[in-house]
């Protein structure tokens, strides 16, 4: 009885650390660095120098873009390993004062850049913009509040999601409606109205666009970048003057262990190559430093 | 389980006058499950502390959350329990796979959740697309609130009550049956007391889950303050923009959580563990 018990409970045992040599197999090898979300392979090079690794945080609006630039600097600098933090700007920066490895830092706010240049491990004035974001209104595809104009968003019971105040593109979103509040072709309760109409405030840009592409709600706002490549939404454009335009500062960090790397990198964003790639994806160019 | 490791338990006397093992080794797990919780409750301040309690918007999303997760535990109960009658009593077929898809929100990631609910509860679901005809929305409501708990709660107390339900001696429901209870009274006074200990420690264990939903929560429901804005929803945006708040909701999330449960085990209780020992 005893025996028996202990042969069941020795094959429990070896079932699970079986099960669990088998997960644990799954997972990539040799991932030494922290919080690492996209590792773009190293590109059969014929001369490699020595390997190394860049780490790149950058704002979750990035990412897409960013996997082709991460990408396409690999295969310009054989040897070179770009591996992506994408997360919010706020939480980039957040690991950054808390110490985390990074190697450069791409922000979708300049408030989030000047975080991490309290920090100390950015240098003052080392950050430079170098792409450009804006609003833009997305219904659903087949707009069942029939909303063609911007002044639409306020009539009642039109089920709206807005970012968050707490996520930069949120808190666009509430400037964007203070413009119009105050613009001779809209109400001046528009914004009121707008905010009355609203039914969640999401965390994060993409939910916003994920609820309206379902159909959930009738209208949301994102950038325009978030529509590269999505089906199931209509934009609305925002007018230039009514516009809030997101700049997107890139620095290196002072403290990377490749600051040769991590500049080249800044570099081949800044660069025409980098820019068309961001182009594709719905950025606009910088407006300057 | 008990079979296999407390029968041997049992048949050694207890040992005395030497040194016991088992609490330096269970020390390395209980630090690490403490200290994180410490850490919470000495970052602020009393007073700091306090005043974030104090913040009207802090004080909603309590009384919101305290709110649906005993909707969602009373729903679990209610809709939970006779399935868990019904696993526990009968062989079936396919009662397995029934076993097994009730297990499935346990290991599911709650986000995976919210997502199957907004495809059949949404707008253009299976469900919600008739409602949304008849002029009815769930999502972005306190119902979807209430249904993304109980949804992720619920496997939590059918689990409980089916070992509760099973325990229950089949001979002492047969012998009122004959003494000419009906199915109803059998399961009134018979069943239902003797499998109490485990089902209180299933609503407990439910309500806790409910109380900690997010991932469910923030997708079906969304985030509105004071409709659909729980703590833990309130947490992870209160860490986006403000450290106080969240650490402040944090505390009172744990401290819920550990004196709920507490009491359950006190009150009902002591026998919950007593009852487990052979």
């Amino acid at each position: 009885m005893i025996t028996d018990e202990r042969k069941r409970t020795w094959r429990l045992i070896s079932s699970i650390g079986l099960l669990l040599l088998l997960l644990l197999g799954c997972q990539p090898a040799g991932g030494e660095t922290a919080a690492p979300t996209e590792v773009s392979a190293v590109t059969g090079a014929t001369a490699a120098p020595e390997a190394a690794t860049l780490n790149v945080f950058a704002a979750a609006s990035l990412s897409d873009a960013f996997n082709e630039i991460g990408a396409a600097f690999s295969a310009a600098n054989p040897g070179a390993t770009v591996v992506f933090n994408f997360a919010g700007s706020n939480q980039l920066a957040t690991q950054i004062t808390e110490g985390a490895p990074a190697d450069v830092f791409a922000s979708a706010n300049a408030a989030q850049m000047e975080v991490a240049v309290a920090s100390g491990r950015i240098d003052a004035g080392a950050a430079q913009q170098f792409v450009t974001n804006r609003l833009v209104v997305v219904t659903p595809a087949d707009n069942p509040a029939g909303i063609t104009t911007l002044q639409d968003l306020a009539t009642p019971d039109t089920l709206l999601v807005l970012a968050a105040e707490e996520v930069p593109v949120g808190r666009y979103s509430l400037e964007f409606l203070d413009l119009a509040a105050a613009d001779a072709a809209f109400d001046s309760g528009f914004k009121e109205a707008v905010l009355a109409n609203v039914v969640s405030y999401e965390e994060n840009v993409r939910s916003v666009l994920n609820k309206v592409a379902l159909g959930e709600a009738d209208a949301g706002i994102v950038y325009t970048s978030d529509l590269v490549g999505v089906e199931g939404v209509t934009a609305l454009e925002i007018p230039d003057a009514l516009n809030v335009v997101a700049q997107y500062p890139i620095a290196p960090l002072n403290d990377s262990a490749q600051p040769e790397l991590a500049a080249a990198f800044v570099e081949w964003v800044l660069s025409d190559a980098g820019q068309a790639i961001l182009g594709n994806y719905g950025f606009g160019p910088s407006s300057g430093q | 389980m008990r079979a296999l490791f407390g029968s041997k338990a049992t048949r050694r006397p207890p040992v005395r006058h030497r040194p016991e093992p088992w609490w330096a080794l269970s020390l390395p797990l209980l630090a690490f499950l403490a200290l994180p919780l410490l850490g919470l409750l000495f970052y602020s301040s009393p007073e700091e502390l306090w005043a974030n309690l104090a913040r009207p918007e802090v004080r909603t999303a309590v009384g919101l959350s305290l709110r649906t997760s005993t909707w969602a535990t009373l729903a679990a109960v209610l809709l939970g329990t006779p399935l868990a009658y019904l696993l526990a009593r009968r062989e079936f077929r396919g009662r397995l796979l029934l076993d097994n898809l009730i297990d499935l929100p346990i290991v599911l990631p709650p986000a995976v959740a919210g997502l199957a609910l907004l495809l059949v509860f949404g707008r253009r679901g299976w469900v919600g697309a008739p409602l949304d005809a008849l002029g009815l929305r769930i999502t972005f409501t306190q119902l979807a609130v209430v249904m993304a708990q109980t949804f992720i709660a619920v496997p939590l107390f059918v689990r409980a009550a089916v070992i509760g339900f099973a325990a229950v001696e089949p001979e002492l429901e047969d012998a009122a049956a004959i003494d000419g209870a009906n199915g109803w009274q059998v399961f009134r006074r018979i069943s239902l007391p003797l499998a109490r200990r485990s089902l209180l420690t299933g609503v407990a264990l439910a309500w806790a889950r409910a109380l900690g939903e997010f991932g469910a929560t923030i997708i079906f429901a969304g985030n509105f303050p004071g409709r659909t804005q729980t703590m833990p929803l309130a947490i992870y945006l209160g860490f986006e923009m403000e450290l106080g708040v969240a650490v402040g909701l944090s505390v009172i999330l744990v401290g819920c959580s550990f004196v709920v449960l507490l009491l359950i085990k006190l009150v009902f209780g002591r026998a919950i563990w007593r009852n487990s020992r052979p």
